[in-house]
């Protein structure tokens, strides 16, 4: 019985918040923000190259997902990847050193803005080609089946990649196999220049999972309260064994889909609108004044503290040198141990 | 202290732009995200954002402004606590980013230098000479078993040996196989361990890629290898790349198997030889075995590999018998070619089907009094190219037989090497047998005339040696 799609209501729900979860909501979402903007910079000065994809605007979607998730579940994405590494709490001064690609970034800066993993974080990268985290997500579920645990993995795709083939191969196997995966489209409306509208048959992408026998729900992306109801909803259900979920979270980016992209396919007016009435760090950040759960000094020496998680992950992110000539050829392929 | 605002880049290459218009003016407060001014080059326009925040306190450079240097400073913004005459105060410069202590230009020649430097250093290269084919006692009885069966019972005791290790792919379990290579094994794995996948080679790659990343010892059988290229995005760029891309993190333990090449009378697109492909591959291993006993051996070791191997086998070598020796765990050295047949007069270096050839041309240039050597290259990818060079400079000619095509392939790699490292040794020019340069049709006179064959290595062993 094909399980019906259903598009979530935004969640002003007006139960009193937590103070501590919201507080640290506000502080994650925060860091992340702060921590684009200065890889924004940076790539602005020199110092980032290559492809850099930022996250502004996003941030509540990898904030109130993570918040879902339990020891050893599993965390993989595409190249907009830096937000998700640092709510796996891998350590923004490692993501940053691997930007400026230097040995001290996580992958000894070898990898670079789209390719970064931390085994210990579970955070399985970090992803370049548009679309192929899809599987390789399906497979870690299927290794948590394998092994009989109760794990989830989320694997995080674009509007963009749900256009992929792979991605609907992945579907059937996950949906067949009843695999622990819950896969989250962050649809930002523009796969780099192109709008869904331009892109997609069926722009509802919640519903792609339809012919799968997968459940899917679209969600208030801009909102970190509606993200995370959904996403406990979303693995709770992977993680009883029955199977895949879709979530569609409606959100933005502000910036443009790489660092020189200058935006033109949509007008001023229409970002300028989702920050003022829509950010999602803006929105908590009124419900903690509101509620008074915080003040604006806490918030302030917040903000402070962040500024300067980011500015030391900068700095480390300079001094730190460039790799060992000796890594050109390290990592190539592993040392058989014994035969 | 004031904090400068920088012209940025737009890209890595640009150096210097038109500040076209400013959004804030001096005395405006500025928060983290504020649009503050346009800039364009060329190429494109962009929006400059607010990273620090504070009062704009002085514009350095006016809006319409040509020419502006990257990293030049473009305004300064005064911090909480401080009055715009302090920052003016300021002298322009003085905040120089520590950053800049590296510039980029200097670090990149640094590198440049550097890596000229290893180059000449060289790749580590494996101890080929160390790798040795296990010793077989003496009196070790062997068995005549089809590469199909041997491969199967490779499979089957790996599978045994290690409760990670499990095959998926098209037809593997129910149906047993298509060509039955895994036959059986569903009856004593169950379905958990020998997977039945639909028709999706390019899902179960990744999958396959995602579970060994899981900690998984994935066995991927392709129905055919020409299937594999819906795949090959997976195997190439998320199997054999990411150890690299993530610093020696993320082992890829996996391998990814099934017939390769030529069947018979099945046309161009089933008929494909990839081992130049795959092998072009850093991150890769790649085997392509002959016969049943090395099939068994070499699939063993691809499956204990923490690396993904590729594992290239023939369709029409499935059902050929050899000689297996019968001891527990015959497992072999991936990386190290066997000398086939010794000889002194032309070196043949072949794997998987040509080999066959080799050995029987061989035995025909025998009767003509050419004593050939054969190479069995059993893994393409690490190459041994040490036994090759050392049987070159016993023999000072080379024919190099594959039965894909010739362009870029197996053969240009190791007469290359030949020139490169014997090249004194050489009485004629190195020589290839291939497939002609067509798809393979599907006339059984044609194909014949397309592919290589005993005639072919002949002909050309005896160019080599003046006959």
């Amino acid at each position: 019985m094909a399980k019906a799609p259903s598009k979530s209501k935004s969640s002003t729900r007006k139960n009193k918040l937590n103070r501590e979860e919201a507080l640290k909501f506000y502080r994650d979402m925060l860091l992340i923000r702060r921590f684009e903007e200065r890889a924004g910079q940076l790539y602005g000065m020199g110092k980032i190259a290559g492809f850099c994809h930022l996250y502004i605007g996003q941030e509540a979607v990898v904030t109130g997902m993570q918040a879902c998730l339990k020891e050893g579940d599993q965390v993989i994405t595409g190249y907009r990847d830096h937000g998700h590494m640092l709510a796996c709490d891998m350590d923004p001064k490692g993501v940053m050193a691997e930007l400026t690609g230097r040995a001290d970034g996580y992958s000894k800066g070898k990898g670079g803005s789209m390719h970064m993993f931390s085994k210990e974080k579970n955070f399985y990268g970090g992803h370049g080609i548009v679309g192929a985290q899809v599987p390789i997500g399906t497979g870690l579920a299927f290794s948590n089946k394998y092994r009989g645990t109760d794990n989830v993995c989320l694997a995080y795709f674009g509007d963009g990649a749900a256009n992929q083939g792979q991605v609907y191969e992945s579907f059937n196997m996950a949906s067949l196999w009843d695999l622990p995966v819950v896969y989250v489209i962050e649809n930002n409306q523009y796969a780099m220049g192109t709008s869904v509208a331009r892109a997609s048959a069926e722009i509802e992408l919640f519903k792609r999972g339809i012919s799968f026998e997968i459940e899917g729900e679209e969600v208030d992306g801009m909102d970190v309260y509606a993200v995370k109801e959904a996403g406990e909803k979303a693995v709770k259900y992977a993680r009883s064994g029955k199977g895949p979920y879709i979530l569609e979270m409606k959100t933005y980016r502000y910036r443009g889909h790489s660092m020189s992209d200058p935006a033109k396919y949509r007008k001023r007016e229409e970002v300028d609108d989702i920050r003022t009435h829509h950010d999602p760090i803006d929105g908590l950040k009124a419900r903690l004044l509101k509620e008074e759960l915080a003040t604006e000094d806490d918030l302030k020496a917040l903000d402070k503290e962040i500024k300067d998680i980011v500015k030391a992950a900068a700095d480390f992110s300079l001094d730190s040198p460039e790799p060992d000539p000796s890594e050109l050829w390290t990592d190539v392929l592993r040392e058989v141990e014994s035969v | 202290m004031a904090i400068d605002i920088l012209m940025p880049a737009l890209s890595p290459t640009m150096e210097e732009g038109t500040l076209s218009k400013w959004l804030k003016k001096e005395g405006d407060t500025i928060s983290s995200g504020d649009v503050i001014a346009e800039i364009e080059t060329d190429k494109a326009t962009m929006e400059v954002e607010a990273v620090d925040e504070g009062v704009l306190a002085k514009i350095l450079v006016d809006e319409g402004t040509e020419g502006v240097k990257v990293n030049s400073v473009i305004a300064r913004l005064a911090e909480d606590g401080e009055s715009a005459s302090d920052v003016e105060a300021a002298a322009p410069g003085a905040a120089e980013e520590k950053a800049d202590a590296v510039p980029a230009e200097q670090s990149s020649d640094q590198s440049d230098k550097d890596a000229q430097v290893s180059d000449k250093a060289g790749p580590p290269t494996p101890a080929v000479s160390t790798l040795k084919d296990p010793t077989v006692p003496e009196g070790t009885s062997f068995v005549d078993t089809t590469v199909r069966d041997a491969l199967r019972d490779a499979m089957a005791e790996e599978m045994r040996r290690d409760d990670a290790v499990f095959v998926m792919g098209e037809e593997v379990a129910e149906y047993q196989g298509a060509y039955k290579v895994t036959r059986e094994l569903l009856q004593e794995f169950g379905a958990k361990r020998v997977v039945d996948t639909p028709i999706t080679e390019h899902g179960f790659a990744g999958l396959g890629v995602g579970a060994a990343f899981g900690g998984l010892k994935p066995i991927v059988e392709f129905m055919t290898f020409n299937f594999a290229m819906q795949a090959i995005d997976q195997i190439i760029n998320s199997a054999a790349k990411t150890l690299y891309m993530s610093g020696g993190q993320m082992g890829c333990p996996i391998v990814f198997r099934g017939p390769n090449g030529a069947a018979s009378r099945v046309g161009a697109q089933h008929s494909h030889d990839y081992s130049a492909w795959y092998s072009n591959v850093p991150g890769l291993k790649v085997v392509a075995p002959y016969d049943a006993a090395d099939a068994k051996g070499l699939l063993k070791a691809a499956i204990r590999d923490p690396n993904p191997v590729v594992f290239l086998e023939h369709e029409l070598l499935y059902g050929e018998s050899f000689p297996v020796p019968e001891v527990e765990d015959y497992v072999l050295p991936i990386g190290k070619a066997r000398v086939r047949r010794s000889g002194t007069d032309v070196t043949l270096v072949a794997h998987s089907r040509m080999v066959g050839f080799a050995l029987q041309a061989a035995e025909k240039l025998a009767e003509d009094g050419i004593d050939a050597e054969v190479i069995d290259l059993r893994t393409l990818r690490p190459l041994d190219t040490d036994t090759v060079i050392e049987s070159v400079k016993k023999t000072n000619r080379i024919v190099t037989c594959e039965e894909g095509w010739r362009y870029m392939g197996v053969g240009a790699e190791i007469c290359a090497t030949v020139v490169n490292e014997a090249f004194d040794y050489l009485d004629a020019p190195p020589t290839r047998v291939h497939q002609k340069d067509v798809p393979l049709p599907y006339a059984a006179n044609l194909e014949a005339m397309s592919l290589p064959g005993t005639a072919d290595i002949i002909e050309a062993a005896k160019k080599v040696c003046h006959v």
